[in-house]
């Protein structure tokens, strides 16, 4: 039975700087536009970088109750803004299937930061006591040390009463969630799991160890054209957050009840290097494996894959790393096929960016165009391929290759095709 | 035979270090909650937990790894080494890319991040240090041990709290279908620092009790919420042929079954699904109620939580129908380490063919077989382990000896 269970992507939900729903993200990636910019969400006088790429959010407009907007942290409110409108998008009736059938798989880096942090501050005075004083915790305060709250919101929403969890596997956290999400309908534990991943890093802790580590850019000045993924000029990555959330269920089932298809999750693997919780060596050695792994399950060749949405982190080490991934995977047609990193507009944000990227290419498929990489305005010279600069391009686009590349030395890869297009 | 087997065990508990120390003392009743040492808890109405005493990390950490990581990943690399040996598997000797990581996280590198806040709240944005990025985040322990041990295969990272450790484990029984021959999987915890144990506090789960021997008390009248601890088991599951090719020293069991559930909100007038976990995990392993010669529970020792999950052990095995134990009594609950902990111990009962003891309680529910206070013989070849996670997650686990 495992084998026949296909996986296809029916609902699709995002929540992303400069653009707040699933059409309002896709128009803001074609135009190439970005949403960089100074952060707001707190004073970021002192810190090395101040440019984030933000969510104009307001959870009360996009349905959230006032219980619920004082019980969930940012990246809870994220990911269930997102979830609702998967659900909605796939047109599946809440109530109308067997709750046990139902399961979550969402994918979060650093869970419920921000709220623990707010509460920090509170209970420690503003950092003055070790010793935090317990007076003045929130009942929620559990809820936001522990990030399978993050699954725990989702479900509730989604009445899911099969296998839910959080999969916290850093910046591959959300292409991790979404694999995991297939693999259970594959297996048959579920028949539609609600997967995706939420992250909201953009709080002093985070941007404070990203500083310490010099990982995200120093560009305060020119905050719109902050990140610079394959560029010579870039200096780091920028921080983001969001969420994406799909439905996935069975292609038979998802076909028997007119479902539109967006895109079949063909295929998948993880590999690590075991060689830095940082670093990367330039080979792309593991990351290409993974490549490769994730082509062989799904039946696919280099020669099939349209379109490659990169990790484009925006870091020197990362952008030389991943090129020799493609090139040691594909081969020719890593020289052939369009590259692209929406970082480039929308940031990083950790463990939510790799399902906002499988929503950019499920998105691709659906309309045959392939987002660009903005603010590539001089190549860096070791970086060769075709990373379509700054405007989107009009692209048959049957089959995606999804790269994310994390801390712990995670690699993941992901292929989406066409329904029919993988064997 | 093919299938997902357990070749080694690491424990790190309150109990001993090594699975066999902390058998002995399972086995021996000994009490591992004590007042807290790691900080100066008399300002909070909780002060016991049970700690990992006499652990160093020098020990146990490479010395450049132990100033960029928490408390709780020195002890998952601890208990990643203890079950390496216990197995004899030289990571060297295998291949890269068929050797995976899999534990369970529940909050992270706690004591390490309030340090950092610290830093940044009471000193300023420049002064958080450079490790902070790699030692908080979840996946720090599952990271550290690939890197160590050389293993390149797919790892993971999964959250349900405290029913994390069996939804490790059954992740990794899913990688060796795929390829993955040799997984190091469970979980180890640590959050006993003053933000963790006030974040545990708004849980209201926490018992108040200053009596080690009142303060966690599972399915007692007298229970009241339970005492943290810290510590866990990270195990080596092994695809059975492997572990035949390379001549591993001993099979401990096979993982047999998992079923997973989530209970509805709350609120609801659905029935909790903890139920039907259990019957899931014994229909994947394919045996009966009636084969099953031990359930480790899950024993919240919070009233309610407790009076479902009786209400769930009767209606699948029949009023005292199988017996119950709950020896994390004597380690408090573990977290992301607790339920990797409990398949450890199951294990080793399978193994001795004895029950170990549930200690502290004094009353059991009728309907409940719990076996108290001393060891019980029995032949047992077949256990069940039950976990639930904070929010609704309910997981459950059959471990079986080898045919």
């Amino acid at each position: 039975m495992s084998e026949e269970r296909r996986v296809v992507i029916t609902g699709i939900g995002v929540v992303a700087p400069g653009g707040i729903g699933t059409k309002n993200f896709w128009g803001m990636l074609t135009a190439g536009r970005t949403a960089t910019r100074t952060i707001s969400l707190f004073d970021p006088t002192g810190f090395r970088s101040r440019v984030a790429a933000e969510c104009d959010f307001d959870p009360a407009a996009h349905g959230l109750t006032p219980q619920e907007i004082r019980r969930m942290d940012r990246a809870a409110q994220l990911g269930s803004v997102a979830a609702d409108e998967a659900i909605a998008d796939s047109g599946l009736e809440r109530g109308a299937l067997r709750p046990d059938r139902i399961g979550v798989s969402l994918g979060s880096a650093v869970g419920c930061t921000m709220g623990l942090e707010q509460e920090y501050i509170v209970l420690s005075d503003g950092g003055r006591m070790w010793e935090v004083d317990h007076e003045y915790g929130v009942p929620q305060l559990y809820g936001y040390m522990v990030p399978s709250t993050l699954a725990v919101e989702v479900a509730w929403r989604a009445a899911a009463e099969g296998p839910v969890s959080l999969i916290s596997t850093g910046c591959t956290s959300g292409l991790d969630a979404v694999a995991h999400g297939a693999q259970l309908i594959r297996e048959g534990s579920a028949d539609i799991m609600i997967a995706g991943a939420t992250d909201a890093p953009i709080s002093p802790i985070t941007s404070g160890c990203f500083d310490a580590i010099k990982a995200t850019t120093p560009n305060n000045a020119d905050a719109e054209h902050a990140s610079r993924p394959f560029d010579r000029d870039r200096d780091g990555f920028v921080l983001g957050e969001g969420s994406a959330v799909f439905v996935l269920e069975e292609l038979s089932a998802a076909r028997a009840r007119g479902a539109h298809v967006y895109a079949e999750v063909a295929g998948f693997a993880s590999r690590s290097n075991a060689f830095h919780m940082t670093g990367l060596k330039p080979d792309g050695r593991e990351m290409a494996e993974a490549i490769r792994v994730a082509m062989e399950r799904a039946g696919l060749n280099p020669e099939d894959i349209d379109y490659i949405n990169a990790h484009g982190s925006g870091t020197k080490q990362n952008d030389r790393h991943e090129t020799a991934a493609f090139k040691r995977s594909l081969g020719r047609r890593a020289y052939e096929v369009p590259v692209s990193s929406i970082k480039s507009m929308i940031g990083h944000s950790l463990g939510a960016i790799g399902s906002i990227e499988v929503a950019a290419s499920a998105l691709a498929i659906e309309h045959n165009v392939v987002p660009p990489t903005a603010n590539l305005r001089t190549p860096d010279p070791e970086c060769d391929l075709d990373y379509v600069p700054i405007t989107a391009r009009d692209h048959r686009t049957d089959v995606v290759l999804s790269v994310g590349s994390g801390f712990g030395g995670f690699q993941t890869a992901m292929l989406l095709a066409r329904p029919g297009e993988a064997a | 035979m093919s299938g997902p087997v357990v070749t080694g065990l690491g424990a790190v508990t309150p109990l001993g270090l090594g699975a066999e120390e902390h058998w002995r003392a399972t086995l021996a009743g000994r009490r591992g909650l004590g007042p807290i040492t790691r900080f100066d808890s008399s300002s909070y109405p909780v002060r016991l937990a049970g700690e990992v005493r006499g652990f160093t990390a020098a020990e146990h950490v490479p010395s450049r790894v132990i100033p960029q990581t928490d408390h709780w990943t020195h002890m998952g690399l601890a208990a990643a080494q203890l079950a390496l040996s216990d197995a004899e598997v030289d990571p060297a000797e295998l291949n890269e890319y068929e050797m995976a990581v899999v534990t369970a996280a529940s909050s992270g590198g706690t004591e390490f991040g309030q340090r950092e806040m610290v830093n940044l709240w009471g000193r300023g944005p420049g002064f958080v240090g450079a490790y902070q990025s790699i030692a908080w985040f979840y996946a720090a322990t599952t990271g550290q041990i690939s890197i160590r041990h050389g293993m390149r295969g797919p790892c993971g990272v999964i959250a349900t709290e405290q029913a994390g450790g069996l939804d490790a484990l059954a992740h990794a029984r899913r990688l060796l279908r795929d390829g993955t021959r040799v997984a190091v999987s469970g979980g180890a915890d640590a959050s006993l620092c003053p933000y963790g144990l006030v974040a545990q506090l708004s849980s209201g789960r926490l018992s108040v009790s200053p009596d080690p021997e009142r303060a966690y008390v599972p399915f007692d009248p007298e229970a009241a919420g339970y005492v943290p601890g810290e510590g866990g088991a990270l195990l080596i599951v092994e695809d059975a042929g492997h572990a035949a090719r390379r001549g591993a020293p001993r099979i401990y069991g096979e993982i047999a079954g998992y079923g997973v559930t989530f209970d509805p909100p709350p609120g609801s007038d659905r029935p909790p699904a903890l139920r039907r976990a259990i019957e899931n995990a014994l229909a994947d392993a394919g045996v009966a109620p009636g084969d099953v010669d031990v359930v480790f529970a899950d024993a919240m020792g919070v009233p309610e939580l407790d009076r479902v999950e009786v209400e769930a052990l009767t209606a699948v095995f029949g009023p005292r129908g199988v017996p119950v134990t709950a020896p994390k009594t004597m380690t408090g609950r573990l977290y992301a380490g607790g339920a990797s902990l409990d398949t450890v111990t199951a294990l080793l009962a399978v193994r001795d063919s004895v029950i170990p003891p549930t200690v502290a309680v004094r009353t059991a529910p009728d309907g409940l077989d719990l076996v108290l206070d001393a060891p019980r013989e029995a032949p047992v070849r077949c256990a069940l382990v039950v976990a639930r996670g904070y929010g609704g997650f309910n997981s459950a686990l059959v471990v079986r000896a080898i045919a």
